[in-house]
Order: structure tokens, then C-alpha cells, then sequence
């Protein structure tokens, strides 16, 4: 599961993922948000891979592995994990709007409590690595280059992936974010 | 070769391999993307209509001449486009012609939650639902002869989750068939009651052979693993039931969802101890049962309301949930927002500032309903803005006219709004009518529209120019104002409400997230100089947050439009 709030770039960063799996030969099914959900607001879309894929959403207790790209997101797409799944999650903090307006607090030591609950979690600071590469909206495509380092799935596999779905112009700028997230 | 593809784009491909040549649409999540990705085939004409009902037409009119055509939307443009569909049925089709409407079950991106499947039963028309991508584009190609064959539009049912799944496809060639020879037939295209009684007594003897078909049609799938259990289902439901029982039960997945064959589900019920009818939305596969005297279970355990899963089937059928864990703590919601440098945000802080009752439309600026700026009293349907503000004004009079105005995007306007405009202008009440003109169709992911000067394809195209239109409807006071300036834009909402005429303001200033727009650097607040008063935070502005008592600016986010400058009394904000 790829969760974040919407125009942090998860769209990008599922088909990356799913163009990986498919070209290593699964059933691959990418769940996306359009719309109006997607205005700022929370956003999450499944990526599910095997011999069969039927139904293309997930549910809670079914993820292998959430993938954040926002702490508070982390917190809330939790449920949907399964006992002993795996959490990869960006250090970045964003407030919704309650928090802005003083109707509610943004958690405090979120991945702390994470941890606690027995969750693996592997955090990045993929906001200041995607800076460092050049463009702060390239913090989705780090977060996938630490995925890839933590998969067996070949790098060629990875790199054709990101030319099929990035735009030329951007492709030096997003695989030295992949580059810098899978090193991190 | 396989390819990932989106529902929607698998769609596209279908159209394109069936030798469709015109396409014409309305943008309405979860359908638009059907429409952009025909667009990117330069053998097919593709564009956006200024409505679903503009566009059935022009499709029908394409089928008349004799080639395949089509039009997609979701599904309340379908209620707009109801009108045409329902003679269409009558007329039937010369070249194929095929409609994609798009259910929204869960509500993503919709304002209800209808289930479309009523208008096929109800036109008379052939349905048919796919499951998947790949199933996208072979229903689709399949229509198109069903669509000859039978002299029938044919409606193709999306719902989110397959338009907006990814999953893999098979890619063909494009195959054109010659185009129909066009041959003029006034007793089955001119619907004048003499003709149309005709016509109707075709359209229940093909309704019927329809029927015959959907017995036998390859479309209509049996899985048959033994047991007791059946399930009768289509659509995204199948995916979900097959998820969670997987070899448990048995199947018949129905691909023509109008109409329902019969002897098919009688043979399919008889073999199996229990049976189940799996559908989101209405009972409708589910009351077709019933009427044959079939004894199913169906909405007594699945409800009317929302999206599946295979989550809510393995509990409903087998009595099992998944295990997991929460987080240890408060979480609190995270709705959609303005962006950071919306110009839609300006005008709404002017609202909200003088507590002005708002009738509001269908696009991004729905998002001015949402706290802080809560400015927004009702939203119903495309173009009812305008409209229920002159009822509204009608009911209640001068008092009513001086304090309520209608807010409406440029695309919204051209689609249904300016109509209700006429209405204004025609029958004469002092409303106020704001046009939020953003340069763009905003929510469906910047879509080009009759305003914006450009067609579907990116080519120039002619521009409407609203402040002549609507003077020549018969609006005298019509004024432009850029929302980014707060005091003018207050100023002119104040003089327009007071004015004793009908007015239109339009609020001009472009999407921030279109890539011509050039943005200034992020602003920073000056720390010393900020107060903590927190006026910054009634903007809604998602870049502007409060730490440790003073505001601070995500730099990431803002893109300096500057009306947190104009609303900070002690001038803490700047470059």
C-alpha cells in the first residue's frame, strides 16, 4: 500500500512499482485515487501482485508492506497491516487542515509508537534526499529507491520502469532521487 | 504484449482497436480518463462537449452517418444525457455506438450514489460490465458488433475501482470497419409520434431477442467448482467474491447486466444448496431472482450502501475478519483541500468574512463548504447554482437577494449554468452570480472547455467570452475581479449584492496547478513580528501551519500568491 496526501506523487510511485512486478512476470493489479479525494486530502493506492490477482483494493490486516509518504498517513493506514508486515515510511510531517484550524493535535513520536506496536519500520528523511536531488517532488521516487533496496527485484527492472513513467525532462533529476533513496 | 493499463485506458484501447472514429465527451470521475487517452490516437476525432447530453448527441449523429461512435461520463451525466438516450433506444444505431458510464460507489468523487443500471433497464438498452482491464477492452469491442447486430446503443458500466485499476492488457491492432452507408430512413430517425409508436413496438421485440442472447452470451461466465455454495454476481463484486472464497463457491458472473437472462440463472440456482446474489448498489440482479421465484439471498446481508471488499464478503459468507493493529492515539482526519495558491481560496475567505449565504455547484470550489472558510449553504447537481439562487431569491425576497449569491466554475457555467442565467436575466430577480473562472475544468484533472481557448487535442479552438455572453443573455452588471486581491474582490461582492439589478461577477484568475502558471517564491513569516493571532489561519491555506505559537510557511507548498499578506494585520508576512 502507497499511502500520502494527495500531490505528494503516489500515482508515480505505484506505477513505478507496478511496472516493476509486471515485468517480473506476476498478476499485478494498481488501485489509484482521482477526483476530488485527491485535492490535499488523504490518498491511497494498492499495489497487489502474485500468480492471480482478483480484487484490486486491500483491506485491514491484508498489506505485506505500507509505504508513507507522510508520518500522520503512516499512523492512520496502520490497521491495514498485516501482523508482522513491514512500514517504510517517509520522516515528512504535513498538517490536515483540523490541525491547522486548532480543532485537533498532530500526534506526537508517531513512529516511536509505531516501533512499539512491533512494526518494522524503516524511516527516511525522502523530503530533504529529494532536495538534495534537485526537486522536493521527487521525495516519492527516493521512497521507492529504499523500497528497491530492500527487494530482490533486479535494478534493470527498476530503471526501465522509471523511463516508462517519468518525462525525459525529468528523468536525470528522478533517478538520482532513486539513487539517493535506495543509498539512504 | 501485455501492458499495465488503467480500466479507463484499457477502454480507450478498445475503442481504438474496434475502428471507432468519433468520441465525444464530458469529463465526470471516475470516466474522463476514457475520453483523454482516446484523444492520444490520432486516428480518432475526440473532444469535450460542453455537456453529456451535447455529447451523446454529437455521438448519435456520428452512428446515424455511419461510423462507430462514442460518448462517455459518470453517472450522474448520464441523468443529463437521459434525455437522447432514451430516443436513441428508440432510433437505434447505424455505425455502432457505445456510452461508458461510470458508477462512483463509496462516493469518491460524487455528490450521490445512484446506480445506473436503473437507466438501461429503463431506456431498454443493452448493458453490459466488465471486471478488470483486459475485460475493458473485449466488452467494448464486443459492444460495438452487439451494438450492429442488434441496432442498439450499448451501455458499458464502470464503477471506480475498474476504471481506476491497473491491471494488464493484451494489445491488438485497430481493425475499421467501412463505414455504413447513410441512407435516409425517417421512420427510424425522425421520433415524431407516428414514426416513434413504430419504433416501440422494435424496441420490446429487441428487448426480447436481447434476452435470448444474454442466455447464451460468451460475456455471461459460469465458474463452476461443485459445493453448495452459488454466488450470482458482476463487475467488481466477482473480483471481491472471488478474492475471499476463491474455490468455496461457485460462479456466475454475469458480463450483460441488461437484460438478464433467465433460464441461465434458473439452471445456474438449481445446482447449488445456497445461493447468493453479490451486488453493490441496488438489488437489481437480485429482484430479477426473486421474480422468477428463485430463492436468494442477496441485500438482507450486503446492504445498499457503499463499496465492497473481499473483507466484507469473507465476513458476510464465511464469518471471518482479518486481525490488525491500531495506532496508539488520536489520528485526526485528513479531508481534501484547497490547494496552497487556489485563487477559488480568496473569494471564499470574502464569503466567509461577510457571512454570505452561498448556493454552490460541482467542481474543486465544493471544497469552500469545508472549515475554516465554510462558505457554502447547499451543493445539488451541475448548474444548480444559479437556479436554486433565483428560487431561493423568488421565496425570500429583497432581504434574500442582499445577502445570497451563486458560485460556479467556468466549465459548470457552460455545462448547465448559463441556462439558469437565462433564467435570471428572463423571470428577473437582483441575484448575484459569481463565475469562478480558473481557465480550466479543475476537479477531473484540467480538462479544456468551451472558455478556455484550447480543444481536447491541445489545438486552438474558439474561445467563449463571458462577460459578452453574459451581457447579451441580458445581464447588465457584469464586473471581473482577481480573487488575489482581497479588497477588491470584497468590494465588488458588497456593491453587486446591493445593486438593484441582476448581476455576474467573475473571479478570474487561473488554476494554480496549470504549468503556465509562473509562481512566486514561498513566503516566510517573520517571527518577531508575528503575533499568534492566527487571522492567517481562517484562509484554509494547507502551506500555513502554527508552531509553538507562531505561524510558519511550508515552502514546499506555497507557491506566494499572497493572501496571507493582504489578511496579516502586523504585516509578518513577506518574500
Amino acid at each position: 500500500m502507497i499511502v500520502g496526501v494527495g500531490g505528494q506523487g503516489s500515482l508515480l510511485a505505484s506505477r513505478l512499482l507496478g511496472n516493476v512486478l509486471l515485468a517480473q512476470g506476476y498478476d499485478v493489479k494498481v488501485s489509484e485515487v482521482h477526483g476530488m479525494s485527491q485535492r490535499g486530502g488523504s490518498v491511497v493506492t494498492y499495489v497487489k501482485y502474485g500468480d492471480e490477482v482478483c480484487s484490486p483494493v486491500i483491506e485491514k490486516g491484508e498489506a505485506d508492506v505500507i509505504i508513507s509518504f507522510e508520518q500522520l498517513e503512516a499512523a492512520r493506514w496502520l490497521p491495514y497491516l498485516k501482523k508482522g508486515g513491514k512500514l517504510i515510511t517517509s520522516t515528512q510531517k504535513l498538517d490536515p487542515m483540523p490541525v491547522i484550524t486548532g480543532a485537533a493535535e498532530y500526534p506526537a513520536d508517531i513512529i516511536e509508537k509505531i516501533k512499539a506496536a512491533g512494526v518494522e519500520v524503516t524511516a527516511v528523511d525522502a523530503l530533504g534526499l529529494a532536495e538534495q536531488a534537485g526537486n522536493a517532488k521527487a521525495s516519492n521516487v527516493v521512497l521507492m529507491g529504499k523500497v528497491a533496496s530492500q527487494t530482490e527485484f533486479d535494478d534493470k527492472l527498476w530503471q526501465d520502469a522509471i523511463e516508462q513513467c517519468v518525462p525525459p525532462k525529468f528523468l536525470e533529476l528522478n533517478k538520482k532521487a532513486f539513487e539517493l533513496g535506495r543509498n539512504a | 504484449m501485455k501492458k499495465l493499463m488503467l480500466g479507463n485506458a484499457a477502454f480507450a484501447r478498445g475503442l481504438y482497436e474496434a475502428g471507432v472514429t468519433v468520441v465525444s465527451s464530458y469529463p465526470g470521475t471516475p470516466s474522463t480518463e476514457i475520453t483523454e487517452c482516446a484523444a492520444e490516437y490520432d486516428e480518432i476525432y475526440a473532444e469535450w462537449a460542453p455537456n453529456e447530453k451535447v455529447a451523446m448527441e454529437v455521438a448519435l449523429g456520428a452512428s446515424i452517418a455511419g461510423s462507430r461512435s462514442f460518448c462517455g461520463m459518470k453517472h450522474v451525466g448520464l441523468n443529463v444525457a437521459a434525455d437522447p438516450l432514451y430516443t436513441a433506444a428508440y432510433t437505434g444505431v447505424n455505425g455502432g455506438m457505445v456510452i461508458a458510464v461510470a458508477d462512483d460507489p463509496g462516493m469518491h468523487s460524487s455528490q450521490n450514489e445512484q446506480d445506473s443500471r436503473h437507466h438501461a433497464i429503463a431506456s431498454k438498452v443493452l448493458m453490459v460490465e466488465p471486471s478488470d482491464s483486459a475485460e475493458c477492452k473485449e466488452f467494448v469491442k464486443t459492444s460495438f458488433e452487439l451494438s450492429e447486430e442488434f441496432d442498439t446503443p450499448v451501455i458499458v458500466r464502470m464503477c471506480t475501482r475498474v476504471a481506476h485499476s491497473q491491471s494488464a492488457v493484451e494489445i491488438c491492432d485497430r481493425v475499421v470497419p467501412p463505414q455504413k452507408e447513410y441512407v435516409k430512413n425517417p421512420q427510424k430517425y425522425v421520433m415524431m409520434p407516428a414514426f416513434a409508436r413504430g419504433r416501440h413496438v422494435f424496441v420490446e421485440e429487441r428487448l426480447e431477442k436481447l434476452r435470448t442472447y444474454a442466455e447464451t452470451s460468451p460475456l455471461n461466465k459460469i465458474i463452476d467448482n461443485g459445493g453448495d455454495i452459488g454466488i450470482i454476481t458482476s463487475g467488481i463484486s466477482y473480483q471481491y467474491a472471488r478474492e475471499a472464497m476463491g474455490d468455496k463457491a461457485s460462479y456466475l458472473k454475469l458480463g450483460v447486466v441488461n437484460p438478464l437472462p433467465v433460464d441461465l440463472i434458473k439452471n445456474f440456482c438449481a445446482k447449488y444448496k445456497t445461493v447468493y446474489v453479490i451486488e453493490e448498489l441496488d438489488d437489481i440482479i437480485e429482484t430479477h431472482c426473486k421474480k422468477l421465484g428463485l430463492n436468494v439471498i442477496g441485500k438482507e446481508l450486503f446492504g445498499y450502501i457503499g463499496e465492497f471488499s473481499q473483507a466484507v464478503v469473507a465476513e458476510k459468507l464465511l464469518g471471518v475478519k482479518n486481525e490488525y493493529s491500531a495506532f496508539d492515539g488520536n489520528v485526526p482526519v485528513r479531508p481534501p483541500v484547497m490547494c496552497a495558491g487556489c485563487p477559488h481560496r480568496g473569494l471564499f475567505y470574502c464569503l466567509s468574512k461577510n457571512k454570505i449565504t452561498v448556493s454552490g455547484d460541482i467542481g474543486c470550489y465544493t471544497l469552500g463548504a469545508s472549515a475554516p472558510l465554510s462558505a457554502m449553504d447547499t451543493t445539488i447537481c451541475m448548474g444548480a447554482s444559479i437556479s436554486a439562487l433565483h428560487g431561493f431569491n423568488k421565496a425570500r425576497g429583497a432581504d434574500a437577494e442582499k445577502s445570497t449569491v451563486a458560485v460556479i466554475g467556468d466549465s459548470t457555467f457552460m455545462h448547465s449554468g448559463m441556462t439558469g442565467l437565462v433564467n435570471i436575466a428572463y423571470n428577473a430577480t437582483n441575484s448575484t452570480v459569481i463565475i469562478l473562472d480558473n481557465s480550466i475544468t479543475g476537479m477531473t484533472g484540467h480538462q479544456q472547455n468551451p472558455t478556455t481557448g484550447k480543444n481536447l487535442k491541445g489545438d486552438p479552438a474558439a474561445a467563449v467570452n463571458l462577460e459578452e455572453l453574459c451581457k447579451a443573455i441580458g445581464i447588465k452588471r457584469v464586473r471581473v475581479v482577481d480573487p488575489y486581491n482581497l479588497a477588491e474582490t470584497e468590494a465588488a461582492i458588497k456593491e453587486e449584492l446591493a445593486a438593484e439589478e441582476p448581476s455576474v461577477i467573475i473571479s478570474r484568475r487561473p488554476c494554480a496547478l496549470l504549468k503556465y502558471v509562473k509562481h512566486k517564491p514561498a513566503l516566510k513569516v517573520v517571527s518577531d513580528k508575528c503575533k499568534g493571532c492566527k487571522m492567517c489561519l481562517k484562509l484554509g491555506c494547507p502551506a500555513i501551519s502554527v508552531r509553538d505559537g507562531k505561524a510558519v510557511i511550508d515552502h514546499t507548498q506555497c507557491v506566494g500568491c499572497g493572501i496571507c499578506t493582504e489578511v496579516c494585520k502586523f504585516d509578518a508576512i513577506g518574500e
